[in-house]
């Protein structure tokens, strides 16, 4: 079965100006579907209705099925959609992680009770099987020195290592699909080389979905592979991100390319003779 | 070669007694000869930058502007001739105040006063439409309010823009425009920038000189060409590697 299905996803903010319009798209186990957009382009938005965590006051229409149960149950308000069965869905099914983990991140807990608050709660651990789990999750996000992180509040650690941490928990149940929403652009740029192999690995190793979420093509073409362009809350051009970075059709995508070659070009004209 | 603009000579600081958050520092800015000042989170970049714009002395060695040590009573002379665009432009820009005064604000500084014909030319150097002068920040998106910080800085045409990360918090595609708007004023206004970034495409764009930060020493420094070309330090050889760059193009169709 197909692990995520999205059809025909708008979003309205209270005014009921439309930010996201008519998107649809799929994931099934294991693919690694891209979504690409700039400020305003509505992929953060559709990111968050997937997942059921769109603010108050922003309404989602359409269908978005995780496995075969409804993120917008209610045709009009995602609110009144059954928490519970979203709940069902969140942790244990898809997981999140954001742009920023200072703020994903609970400043009053230590690393170490915020993962184990998953793993509790979906898997059911307990005492030193609990304590075991928070100590793997760690490792598998290649921390070292695990017990001092697990001790240590967010303020107390760097932005690479908060990031692997927020991996870690939304990891920390096998979720089979992995929500990635600009996971590495508040980092510097060798930590954000290390988190997107780390991501690579790790999706790989469990055989998650991912979508991976960014506005930065360069980054998207190292974890991506079918991807969506979004430009003010539609998907204008979709494709294997190859073919969209070597052939890209649409006007915009075609912008986001020249753009990217523009950077690059300048850095090989210096380094190449 | 002339005197540089400014210089770093051997400056070291630290916070209160902490530990040394730079540690002989020296690096110089030419007229006509932009500069970059690479390093990651931590490497002492911002440190260095409150340093050159004379918000902080250094604890050991000397800034010098045009030869002279940078002290209290040349500061106003300074601050004319050195201006400084800052990394987030939703938080550098006052929400209560229009544009026009927003830009005016170095002319009022100094005590040149506000004159409205300066701004105007500063707002049209950025490539902003002349009636934005009278709107308010939030009307305006993420790459025009850095325009808006551009201007700003322009306005009392400086000699030397500090430019903190001027376009890490933009997209792509306005960062483009953005770049080539630093390098058209650079271009027409005898404007030399340093820039600080840690984005090597940006850099090997806009900067002749580049110098590489890391943990508050300067371990390499020379011409853009020969450090990223061939990079002596481990760490700017990480930091040119972990540049994602697009794949090869394939052929043309």
């Amino acid at each position: 079965m197909t692990l995520l299905v999205v059809s025909g996803l708008t979003v309205r903010d209270q005014a009921g100006t439309v930010l996201v319009e008519d998107v649809s798209f799929t994931v099934e186990a294991g693919e690694r579907i891209g979504l690409i957009g700039e400020s305003g382009s509505g992929k953060s938005l559709t990111a968050l209705a997937v997942a059921g965590l769109l603010p108050p006051g922003i309404t989602a229409t359409g269908t978005a099925l995780i496995d075969g149960v409804d993120i917008i149950a209610a045709p009009v308000d995602m609110i009144s959609a059954s928490e519970k069965a979203r709940t069902g869905v969140r942790g244990k099914i898809v997981s999140t992680v954001f742009q920023e983990p200072l703020t994903a991140l609970d400043p009053l807990m230590t690393a170490g009770r915020q993962i184990a608050v998953p793993l509790r709660r979906f898997r059911g651990l307990r005492g030193s099987a609990l304590r075991a789990a928070v100590g793997a999750a760690l490792d598998e996000v290649r921390l070292t020195d695990t017990d001092r992180i697990a001790g240590s509040y967010p303020h107390q650690l760097s932005g690479g290592q908060r990031q692997r941490v927020a991996i870690a928990m939304a990891l920390a149940c096998r979720p089979r699909l992995l929500i990635a929403d600009e996971p590495t652009t508040a980092l510097d740029v060798t930590v954000q080389a290390e988190i997107l192999d780390l991501l690579d690995s790790l999706v790989a190793a469990h055989g998650s979905a991912l979508l991976f979420i960014t506005h930065d093509l360069p980054v998207a073409a190292r974890v991506a592979r079918h991807t969506h362009v979004l430009r003010s809350g539609r998907i204008v051009e979709s494709g294997p991100i190859a073919e969209l970075i070597t052939a890209p059709v649409h006007e915009y995508t075609r912008t986001l390319v020249a753009a990217a070659r523009r950077f690059d070009a300048a850095l090989e004209g210096l380094t190449r003779d | 070669m002339t005197e540089p603009i400014i210089e770093a000579d051997q400056v070291g600081y630290a916070y209160g007694k902490g530990p040394a958050a730079l540690t002989d520092v020296s690096l110089a800015v030419h007229a006509g000869r932009n500069v970059a000042l690479v390093g990651e989170s931590g490497a002492g970049k911002t440190t260095l930058l409150r340093l050159l714009l004379g918000l902080t002395r250094p604890t050991s060695g000397v800034i010098r502007h045009a030869g002279e040590p940078l002290t209290r009573d040349r500061l106003p002379g300074y601050r004319r001739a050195v201006q400084a665009v800052f990394q987030d432009p939703y938080s550098s820009l006052d929400p209560r105040q229009r544009i026009a005064r927003i830009v005016a604000e170095p002319l009022r500084g100094l005590g040149l006063g506000a004159d409205p014909v300066r701004v105007a030319e500063a707002l049209t150097a950025v490539g902003l439409p002349e009636d934005a002068g009278r709107r308010y920040p939030h009307e305006f998106s993420g790459g025009q309010r850095q325009r808006i910080a551009i201007a700003r800085a322009i306005v009392c045409h400086p000699r030397l823009l500090l430019a903190d990360e001027p376009v890490s918090a933009l997209d792509l595609t306005t960062r483009v425009r953005i770049v080539d708007l630093l390098a058209s004023l650079c271009a027409e206004r005898d404007l030399t920038i340093l820039l600080i970034s840690h984005d090597l495409g940006v850099v090997a764009e806009l900067c002749e000189h580049t110098a590489v930060l890391q943990r508050g020493r300067i371990v390499e420094q020379g011409a853009t060409r020969e450090v990223l070309r061939a990079p002596a330090h481990p760490y700017t050889k990480a930091l040119l590697a972990g540049v994602p760059r697009l794949p090869e193009a394939a052929q043309p169709r």
